[in-house]
Protein backbone atom coordinates (compact mmCIF):
# COMPACT_ATOMS: atom_id res chain seq x y z
CA UNK A 1 0.00 0.00 0.00
CA UNK A 2 1.14 3.36 -1.02
CA UNK A 3 0.42 6.26 1.22
CA UNK A 4 -0.45 9.61 0.01
CA UNK A 5 0.32 13.24 1.22
CA UNK A 6 -3.15 15.06 2.26
CA UNK A 7 -3.01 18.64 3.15
CA UNK A 8 -3.03 19.54 6.73
CA UNK A 9 -6.34 21.73 7.39
CA UNK A 10 -4.75 22.61 10.78
CA UNK A 11 -2.80 22.24 13.54
CA UNK A 12 -2.93 22.88 17.37
CA UNK A 13 -0.18 22.85 19.72
CA UNK A 14 -0.03 22.82 23.16
CA UNK A 15 3.26 22.83 24.71
CA UNK A 16 3.93 23.43 28.18
CA UNK A 17 7.75 23.91 29.76
CA UNK A 18 7.50 24.21 33.19
CA UNK A 19 9.44 24.34 36.31
CA UNK A 20 12.96 24.94 34.76
CA UNK A 21 14.12 27.14 32.08
CA UNK A 22 13.56 26.21 28.49
CA UNK A 23 11.47 25.41 25.63
CA UNK A 24 8.95 23.13 25.33
CA UNK A 25 7.83 22.50 21.77
CA UNK A 26 5.21 19.75 19.53
CA UNK A 27 4.88 19.75 16.32
CA UNK A 28 3.79 17.38 13.36
CA UNK A 29 4.59 17.17 9.59
CA UNK A 30 1.23 15.52 8.67
CA UNK A 31 0.41 12.51 5.81
CA UNK A 32 -2.67 11.69 4.15
CA UNK A 33 -3.40 8.48 2.93
CA UNK A 34 -4.71 7.98 -0.76
CA UNK A 35 -6.21 11.49 -0.20
CA UNK A 36 -9.35 9.66 1.45
CA UNK A 37 -8.15 10.00 4.83
CA UNK A 38 -6.85 13.59 6.29
CA UNK A 39 -6.02 14.30 9.48
CA UNK A 40 -7.41 16.63 10.95
CA UNK A 41 -6.64 19.17 13.66
CA UNK A 42 -3.74 17.55 15.79
CA UNK A 43 -3.57 18.84 19.04
CA UNK A 44 -0.63 18.66 21.75
CA UNK A 45 0.52 19.75 24.88
CA UNK A 46 3.54 19.23 25.79
CA UNK A 47 5.15 19.75 28.87
CA UNK A 48 8.78 20.07 31.23
CA UNK A 49 9.65 19.55 34.42
CA UNK A 50 12.39 18.10 36.67
CA UNK A 51 13.92 17.07 33.29
CA UNK A 52 10.78 15.34 31.84
CA UNK A 53 9.07 16.77 28.49
CA UNK A 54 5.28 15.17 28.82
CA UNK A 55 3.67 15.13 25.47
CA UNK A 56 0.50 14.68 24.76
CA UNK A 57 -1.02 14.98 21.12
CA UNK A 58 -3.87 13.59 19.42
CA UNK A 59 -4.81 12.27 16.31
CA UNK A 60 -7.98 13.18 14.41
CA UNK A 61 -10.13 10.80 12.14
CA UNK A 62 -11.56 12.13 9.52
CA UNK A 63 -12.75 9.58 7.60
CA UNK A 64 -11.85 7.36 4.72
CA UNK A 65 -9.74 4.15 4.24
CA UNK A 66 -5.81 3.75 3.99
CA UNK A 67 -3.24 4.79 6.17
CA UNK A 68 -1.94 8.32 6.80
CA UNK A 69 0.68 9.05 9.04
CA UNK A 70 2.54 11.93 10.78
CA UNK A 71 6.16 12.42 11.68
CA UNK A 72 6.26 14.35 14.68
CA UNK A 73 9.29 16.06 16.27
CA UNK A 74 10.22 14.86 19.68
CA UNK A 75 12.96 16.60 22.38
CA UNK A 76 14.63 13.42 23.03
CA UNK A 77 13.76 9.59 23.53
CA UNK A 78 10.57 8.68 25.01
CA UNK A 79 11.09 7.10 28.28
CA UNK A 80 6.96 6.16 27.81
CA UNK A 81 4.42 5.97 25.08
CA UNK A 82 0.73 5.52 26.22
CA UNK A 83 -3.00 6.32 25.45
CA UNK A 84 -2.97 10.22 26.64
CA UNK A 85 -5.74 11.49 28.76
CA UNK A 86 -9.49 11.99 27.50
CA UNK A 87 -9.92 15.55 27.92
CA UNK A 88 -6.90 17.36 28.82
CA UNK A 89 -6.19 19.08 25.36
CA UNK A 90 -9.84 20.03 24.67
CA UNK A 91 -9.44 21.45 28.35
CA UNK A 92 -6.81 23.26 27.11
CA UNK A 93 -9.06 25.14 24.33
CA UNK A 94 -11.63 26.19 26.26
CA UNK A 95 -9.16 27.85 28.36
CA UNK A 96 -7.80 29.88 25.96
CA UNK A 97 -10.60 30.40 23.09
CA UNK A 98 -13.06 32.55 24.85
CA UNK A 99 -10.56 34.64 26.39
CA UNK A 100 -9.25 37.62 24.29
CA UNK A 101 -5.77 38.91 25.49
CA UNK A 102 -5.23 42.31 24.92
CA UNK A 103 -1.56 44.15 23.72
CA UNK A 104 0.67 41.33 24.47
CA UNK A 105 4.10 42.86 24.86
CA UNK A 106 5.68 40.61 23.26
CA UNK A 107 8.08 42.45 20.48
CA UNK A 108 7.56 41.12 18.86
CA UNK A 109 27.84 13.66 -1.35
CA UNK A 110 26.64 10.58 -2.17
CA UNK A 111 26.09 8.43 1.04
CA UNK A 112 25.79 5.20 1.96
CA UNK A 113 22.94 3.42 2.37
CA UNK A 114 21.08 5.45 5.76
CA UNK A 115 19.46 3.36 8.02
CA UNK A 116 17.34 4.99 11.01
CA UNK A 117 17.77 3.06 14.43
CA UNK A 118 13.89 2.03 15.57
CA UNK A 119 14.33 3.24 19.18
CA UNK A 120 10.28 2.40 19.70
CA UNK A 121 7.03 0.49 18.57
CA UNK A 122 3.84 1.35 19.88
CA UNK A 123 0.48 0.77 19.31
CA UNK A 124 -2.40 2.92 20.19
CA UNK A 125 -6.03 2.37 19.11
CA UNK A 126 -5.22 2.75 15.55
CA UNK A 127 -2.35 4.28 15.64
CA UNK A 128 1.06 2.78 15.21
CA UNK A 129 3.72 5.01 16.70
CA UNK A 130 7.57 4.47 15.60
CA UNK A 131 10.22 6.46 17.16
CA UNK A 132 13.15 6.78 14.99
CA UNK A 133 16.58 8.16 15.45
CA UNK A 134 18.69 9.10 12.64
CA UNK A 135 19.51 11.93 10.26
CA UNK A 136 17.19 13.08 7.93
CA UNK A 137 18.35 10.46 5.00
CA UNK A 138 17.85 8.16 7.40
CA UNK A 139 14.46 9.02 7.92
CA UNK A 140 13.72 9.66 4.54
CA UNK A 141 15.11 5.93 4.10
CA UNK A 142 12.78 4.46 6.60
CA UNK A 143 10.07 6.48 4.95
CA UNK A 144 10.29 5.38 1.87
CA UNK A 145 10.87 1.42 2.94
CA UNK A 146 6.99 2.00 4.45
CA UNK A 147 5.59 2.97 1.33
CA UNK A 148 5.46 6.75 2.25
CA UNK A 149 7.76 8.84 -0.29
CA UNK A 150 8.64 12.27 1.21
CA UNK A 151 7.85 15.97 -0.84
CA UNK A 152 10.46 17.84 -2.99
CA UNK A 153 10.77 20.02 0.35
CA UNK A 154 11.30 17.19 2.64
CA UNK A 155 15.36 16.98 2.13
CA UNK A 156 16.06 20.82 3.19
CA UNK A 157 13.33 20.94 5.88
CA UNK A 158 14.79 17.46 7.18
CA UNK A 159 18.30 18.23 6.80
CA UNK A 160 17.10 21.43 8.46
CA UNK A 161 15.77 19.46 11.07
CA UNK A 162 18.24 16.54 11.48
CA UNK A 163 21.26 19.13 12.24
CA UNK A 164 19.51 19.85 16.04
CA UNK A 165 17.81 16.43 16.87
CA UNK A 166 18.28 12.94 15.28
CA UNK A 167 14.66 11.72 17.02
CA UNK A 168 11.26 11.43 14.59
CA UNK A 169 8.05 9.52 15.57
CA UNK A 170 6.45 8.42 13.07
CA UNK A 171 2.93 8.14 13.72
CA UNK A 172 0.78 6.09 10.74
CA UNK A 173 -2.89 6.40 11.25
CA UNK A 174 -5.01 3.02 10.33
CA UNK A 175 -8.08 4.62 8.78
CA UNK A 176 -9.71 0.87 7.67
CA UNK A 177 -8.63 0.04 11.50
CA UNK A 178 -10.27 3.29 12.83
CA UNK A 179 -13.36 2.77 11.08
CA UNK A 180 -13.46 -1.03 12.18
CA UNK A 181 -13.12 -0.08 15.48
CA UNK A 182 -15.78 2.05 15.15
CA UNK A 183 -14.48 5.84 15.39
CA UNK A 184 -16.51 7.94 14.60
CA UNK A 185 -15.76 11.45 12.27
CA UNK A 186 -13.69 13.96 14.77
CA UNK A 187 -12.76 11.60 17.25
CA UNK A 188 -9.33 11.83 18.83
CA UNK A 189 -6.87 9.31 19.70
CA UNK A 190 -4.76 10.96 22.49
CA UNK A 191 -1.33 10.10 23.29
CA UNK A 192 1.14 10.73 25.91
CA UNK A 193 4.79 10.60 25.58
CA UNK A 194 7.43 11.17 28.23
CA UNK A 195 10.51 12.26 27.02
CA UNK A 196 13.63 13.02 29.55
CA UNK A 197 15.39 15.98 28.13
CA UNK A 198 16.95 18.82 28.97
CA UNK A 199 16.34 20.63 25.47
CA UNK A 200 12.69 20.72 24.28
CA UNK A 201 11.86 23.00 21.83
CA UNK A 202 9.21 23.96 19.22
CA UNK A 203 9.60 22.66 15.75
CA UNK A 204 7.29 24.95 13.47
CA UNK A 205 8.58 24.82 10.14
CA UNK A 206 7.80 21.48 9.73
CA UNK A 207 3.93 22.33 9.33
CA UNK A 208 4.96 23.77 6.05
CA UNK A 209 6.37 20.49 5.07
CA UNK A 210 4.63 19.20 1.68
CA UNK A 211 3.02 22.39 1.10
CA UNK A 212 3.44 25.19 -1.50
CA UNK A 213 5.20 28.34 -0.73
CA UNK A 214 1.69 30.18 -1.11
CA UNK A 215 0.38 27.79 1.25
CA UNK A 216 -1.24 28.99 4.63
CA UNK A 217 -0.52 27.35 7.83
CA UNK A 218 -2.65 27.82 10.48
CA UNK A 219 -1.51 26.18 14.15
CA UNK A 220 -2.56 27.15 17.68
CA UNK A 221 0.80 26.84 19.95
CA UNK A 222 0.57 26.71 23.44
CA UNK A 223 2.91 26.78 26.40
CA UNK A 224 2.47 26.36 29.84
CA UNK A 225 5.64 27.51 31.43
CA UNK A 226 6.42 27.96 34.74
CA UNK A 227 7.24 31.90 34.72
CA UNK A 228 6.20 34.32 31.69
CA UNK A 229 8.51 33.00 28.64
CA UNK A 230 10.49 35.12 26.57
CA UNK A 231 10.25 33.71 22.62
CA UNK A 232 11.96 33.72 19.65
CA UNK A 233 11.25 34.78 16.68
CA UNK A 234 9.25 37.76 17.34
CA UNK A 235 7.39 40.38 15.41
CA UNK A 236 6.90 37.53 12.53
CA UNK A 237 4.14 37.61 9.98
CA UNK A 238 1.62 35.74 10.73
CA UNK A 239 2.48 34.93 14.32
CA UNK A 240 0.74 36.14 17.19
CA UNK A 241 0.51 35.86 20.73
CA UNK A 242 -3.42 35.67 21.78
CA UNK A 243 -3.10 34.36 25.53
CA UNK A 244 -0.61 35.45 27.81
CA UNK A 245 -1.37 34.99 31.88
CA UNK A 246 -0.99 32.68 34.70
CA UNK A 247 -2.88 29.18 34.34
CA UNK A 248 -5.73 29.63 36.60
CA UNK A 249 -6.09 27.27 39.91
CA UNK A 250 -9.12 25.49 37.77
CA UNK A 251 -7.28 24.57 34.55
CA UNK A 252 -4.56 22.97 36.25
CA UNK A 253 -6.49 21.50 38.75
CA UNK A 254 -8.47 19.92 35.64
CA UNK A 255 -5.57 19.10 33.73
CA UNK A 256 -3.94 16.82 36.65
CA UNK A 257 -6.95 14.86 37.24
CA UNK A 258 -7.21 13.84 33.74
CA UNK A 259 -5.53 10.55 32.84
CA UNK A 260 -1.58 10.89 32.88
CA UNK A 261 -1.83 14.75 34.29
CA UNK A 262 0.14 14.28 37.63
CA UNK A 263 3.08 16.05 36.11
CA UNK A 264 1.02 19.25 36.57
CA UNK A 265 2.27 21.99 38.63
CA UNK A 266 0.61 23.73 41.38
CA UNK A 267 1.60 26.83 39.60
CA UNK A 268 2.50 28.30 35.62
CA UNK A 269 2.42 30.60 32.93
CA UNK A 270 0.22 30.05 30.47
CA UNK A 271 1.27 31.34 26.61
CA UNK A 272 -0.97 30.42 23.65
CA UNK A 273 0.27 31.63 19.96
CA UNK A 274 -1.59 31.75 17.23
CA UNK A 275 -0.19 30.76 13.30
CA UNK A 276 -1.74 32.35 10.34
CA UNK A 277 1.41 32.23 8.32
CA UNK A 278 2.46 31.13 4.19
CA UNK A 279 4.82 28.67 4.15
CA UNK A 280 7.22 30.56 3.05
CA UNK A 281 7.09 32.63 5.92
CA UNK A 282 7.00 30.22 8.16
CA UNK A 283 10.89 29.42 7.89
CA UNK A 284 11.63 29.68 11.46
CA UNK A 285 11.11 27.14 15.02
CA UNK A 286 10.38 28.87 18.47
CA UNK A 287 12.65 29.07 21.41
CA UNK A 288 11.59 29.52 24.17
CA UNK A 289 13.81 30.92 27.51
CA UNK A 290 11.80 30.97 30.88
CA UNK A 291 15.58 31.69 32.74
CA UNK A 292 16.13 35.18 34.07
CA UNK A 293 18.35 35.55 30.97
CA UNK A 294 15.35 35.89 28.99
CA UNK A 295 17.23 35.17 25.73
CA UNK A 296 16.00 32.19 23.36
CA UNK A 297 18.22 30.34 21.24
CA UNK A 298 18.57 31.38 17.76
CA UNK A 299 19.95 28.31 16.91
CA UNK A 300 16.80 26.36 18.33
CA UNK A 301 14.20 28.85 16.59
CA UNK A 302 16.52 28.22 13.23
CA UNK A 303 17.61 31.33 12.89
CA UNK A 304 20.84 30.36 12.68
CA UNK A 305 23.15 27.24 11.93
CA UNK A 306 24.63 25.31 14.18
CA UNK A 307 28.04 26.09 12.80
CA UNK A 308 27.22 29.32 13.04
CA UNK A 309 26.95 30.07 16.70
CA UNK A 310 29.54 30.62 19.00
CA UNK A 311 29.39 30.18 22.99
CA UNK A 312 28.49 32.89 25.15
CA UNK A 313 28.04 32.53 28.91
CA UNK A 314 24.15 33.46 29.62
CA UNK A 315 23.25 34.68 32.57
CA UNK A 316 20.67 32.82 35.19
CA UNK A 317 20.51 30.15 33.66
CA UNK A 318 19.49 30.39 30.02
CA UNK A 319 18.53 27.90 27.80
CA UNK A 320 21.42 29.23 25.53
CA UNK A 321 23.68 27.23 26.84
CA UNK A 322 21.76 23.99 26.15
CA UNK A 323 21.04 25.00 22.52
CA UNK A 324 24.49 25.45 22.16
CA UNK A 325 25.23 22.59 23.77
CA UNK A 326 22.64 20.54 21.86
CA UNK A 327 23.92 21.79 18.65
CA UNK A 328 27.11 20.09 19.20
CA UNK A 329 26.10 17.06 19.79
CA UNK A 330 24.30 16.21 23.06
CA UNK A 331 21.45 16.38 20.51
CA UNK A 332 17.63 15.54 21.69
CA UNK A 333 15.72 17.00 19.48
CA UNK A 334 13.86 16.35 16.80
CA UNK A 335 11.71 16.22 14.06
CA UNK A 336 10.36 16.06 10.70
CA UNK A 337 8.45 14.90 8.27
CA UNK A 338 6.00 16.41 5.77
CA UNK A 339 4.53 15.63 2.67
CA UNK A 340 4.57 12.32 1.58
CA UNK A 341 3.55 10.75 -1.58
CA UNK A 342 3.51 7.70 -3.24
CA UNK A 343 6.80 6.99 -5.12
CA UNK A 344 6.63 8.43 -8.59
CA UNK A 345 2.62 9.11 -8.07
CA UNK A 346 1.08 11.64 -10.26
CA UNK A 347 -1.01 14.11 -8.91
CA UNK B 1 -3.49 5.28 -29.58
CA UNK B 2 -3.00 5.01 -25.77
CA UNK B 3 -1.60 7.45 -23.54
CA UNK B 4 2.06 5.69 -24.02
CA UNK B 5 2.20 6.16 -27.80
CA UNK B 6 1.07 10.09 -27.53
CA UNK B 7 3.96 10.42 -25.09
CA UNK B 8 6.43 8.63 -27.19
CA UNK B 9 5.39 10.42 -30.18
CA UNK B 10 5.53 13.93 -28.73
CA UNK B 11 8.82 13.14 -27.11
CA UNK B 12 9.90 11.62 -30.75
CA UNK B 13 8.78 14.44 -33.16
CA UNK B 14 9.65 17.49 -30.85
CA UNK B 15 12.79 16.98 -30.54
CA UNK B 16 14.65 14.25 -32.80
CA UNK B 17 17.46 12.54 -30.17
CA UNK B 18 19.52 10.09 -30.53
CA UNK B 19 21.03 8.03 -27.52
CA UNK B 20 24.23 7.59 -28.21
CA UNK B 21 24.49 4.94 -25.20
CA UNK B 22 22.34 4.85 -22.16
CA UNK B 23 25.14 4.46 -19.71
CA UNK B 24 27.41 6.63 -21.04
CA UNK B 25 28.67 5.92 -24.67
CA UNK B 26 31.36 7.90 -26.41
CA UNK B 27 30.11 11.92 -26.32
CA UNK B 28 32.56 15.32 -27.53
CA UNK B 29 30.44 16.92 -24.60
CA UNK B 30 29.70 15.65 -21.39
CA UNK B 31 28.07 17.63 -18.32
CA UNK B 32 27.17 16.91 -14.53
CA UNK B 33 23.69 18.09 -13.11
CA UNK B 34 23.66 17.74 -9.53
CA UNK B 35 20.49 17.25 -7.23
CA UNK B 36 20.55 18.64 -4.18
CA UNK B 37 17.18 19.97 -1.88
CA UNK B 38 15.30 19.28 -4.93
CA UNK B 39 16.96 21.63 -7.32
CA UNK B 40 19.19 21.17 -10.63
CA UNK B 41 22.78 22.51 -10.26
CA UNK B 42 23.36 23.67 -12.91
CA UNK B 43 19.95 24.96 -14.13
CA UNK B 44 21.58 25.76 -17.21
CA UNK B 45 23.42 23.89 -19.56
CA UNK B 46 24.83 24.60 -22.98
CA UNK B 47 24.97 21.52 -25.95
CA UNK B 48 25.52 21.92 -29.99
CA UNK B 49 23.39 20.80 -32.74
CA UNK B 50 23.50 17.47 -33.60
CA UNK B 51 26.37 16.69 -31.22
CA UNK B 52 25.66 14.12 -28.28
CA UNK B 53 26.11 15.83 -24.58
CA UNK B 54 26.66 12.87 -21.96
CA UNK B 55 25.01 14.19 -18.57
CA UNK B 56 25.66 12.75 -15.40
CA UNK B 57 22.78 12.79 -12.62
CA UNK B 58 23.99 12.71 -9.38
CA UNK B 59 21.33 12.79 -6.61
CA UNK B 60 22.40 13.77 -3.50
CA UNK B 61 18.88 13.83 -1.75
CA UNK B 62 17.25 10.94 0.11
CA UNK B 63 14.10 10.66 -2.35
CA UNK B 64 14.18 10.16 -6.05
CA UNK B 65 14.01 13.01 -8.53
CA UNK B 66 13.49 12.91 -12.65
CA UNK B 67 15.50 14.79 -15.30
CA UNK B 68 12.82 14.96 -17.95
CA UNK B 69 14.13 17.14 -20.77
CA UNK B 70 12.45 18.50 -24.34
CA UNK B 71 9.35 20.57 -25.62
CA UNK B 72 6.75 22.41 -23.63
CA UNK B 73 4.77 19.81 -25.25
CA UNK B 74 6.65 16.59 -23.88
CA UNK B 75 6.41 18.33 -20.47
CA UNK B 76 3.07 18.87 -20.45
CA UNK B 77 1.99 15.32 -20.94
CA UNK B 78 4.51 14.37 -18.64
CA UNK B 79 2.88 16.53 -15.74
CA UNK B 80 0.03 14.32 -15.90
CA UNK B 81 1.07 10.74 -17.33
CA UNK B 82 1.99 8.07 -15.01
CA UNK B 83 4.96 7.13 -13.43
CA UNK B 84 5.91 3.90 -15.45
CA UNK B 85 6.88 5.85 -18.49
CA UNK B 86 10.21 7.10 -17.25
CA UNK B 87 13.52 5.62 -18.10
CA UNK B 88 12.36 4.61 -21.75
CA UNK B 89 14.18 7.01 -23.35
CA UNK B 90 17.59 8.99 -22.98
CA UNK B 91 15.91 12.24 -22.28
CA UNK B 92 13.66 10.32 -19.06
CA UNK B 93 15.81 9.46 -16.44
CA UNK B 94 14.40 8.43 -12.92
CA UNK B 95 17.01 8.84 -10.27
CA UNK B 96 16.86 6.79 -7.09
CA UNK B 97 17.72 8.46 -3.88
CA UNK B 98 21.31 8.87 -3.28
CA UNK B 99 22.22 7.36 -6.62
CA UNK B 100 23.66 8.60 -9.87
CA UNK B 101 22.82 8.51 -13.31
CA UNK B 102 24.24 9.03 -16.67
CA UNK B 103 22.55 9.60 -19.85
CA UNK B 104 23.13 10.80 -23.46
CA UNK B 105 21.47 12.89 -25.48
CA UNK B 106 21.64 14.67 -28.63
CA UNK B 107 19.45 17.66 -30.60
CA UNK B 108 19.18 17.94 -33.80
CA UNK B 109 16.81 21.47 -33.76
CA UNK B 110 18.45 24.46 -31.93
CA UNK B 111 16.35 25.90 -29.07
CA UNK B 112 16.39 26.00 -25.30
CA UNK B 113 14.48 22.65 -24.17
CA UNK B 114 13.44 22.76 -20.29
CA UNK B 115 14.66 19.54 -17.96
CA UNK B 116 12.12 19.16 -15.05
CA UNK B 117 11.06 16.51 -12.21
CA UNK B 118 7.77 15.53 -12.86
CA UNK B 119 7.37 13.80 -9.55
CA UNK B 120 4.44 15.62 -7.74
CA UNK B 121 5.31 19.25 -6.70
CA UNK B 122 8.90 18.54 -7.37
CA UNK B 123 8.53 21.27 -10.67
CA UNK B 124 6.77 23.82 -8.04
CA UNK B 125 9.25 23.72 -5.91
CA UNK B 126 11.81 24.65 -8.48
CA UNK B 127 13.26 21.35 -10.02
CA UNK B 128 13.41 23.60 -13.52
CA UNK B 129 16.22 23.48 -15.61
CA UNK B 130 17.36 24.51 -19.33
CA UNK B 131 19.12 23.13 -21.74
CA UNK B 132 20.21 25.27 -24.65
CA UNK B 133 21.00 23.58 -27.77
CA UNK B 134 22.63 26.13 -30.20
CA UNK B 135 24.33 26.00 -33.59
CA UNK B 136 28.32 26.20 -33.94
Amino acid sequence: MRIFIATMAAFLAAVGVVAAPGVANACAGLIGSNGSVQLGTTTTLAGYDDGQEQYVTSFEFQGGGGQFGALIPLPGIPSNIERGGDWTLQRLERETTPVRFEAASFDTALAGSPRAEVIQEVTIDALDLTVLKGGGADVAAWAQEHNFSLSADAPEVLDFYAQRSPIFMAAVFDGDAAAARGQQLGDGTPVHLTIPTDNPWVPLRILGLGKLPSDIVTADVFLLTDQKPALLPLGKPGLDVSYNQTASNELLTDLRTDKGGSWVPEEAWLTKLQINSTVSDLNYDLAVDTSSAKSPSRVAAGLELVSAVTPSTPTGGSTLAWYWAAALGAAIGAVVLGGWRPWGGRR
Amino acid sequence: MNRRHLLALAGLAAVVLIAAGWSGGASANEATIGIHFSHYTPSDLTAKVGEPITITLRNDDPIAHEWIVGTPQLHEIHRTAPPEFHNQFPTEVTIPALTTRVTTVQFDAPGDYQYICHLPGHEAYGMVGTLHVVAD
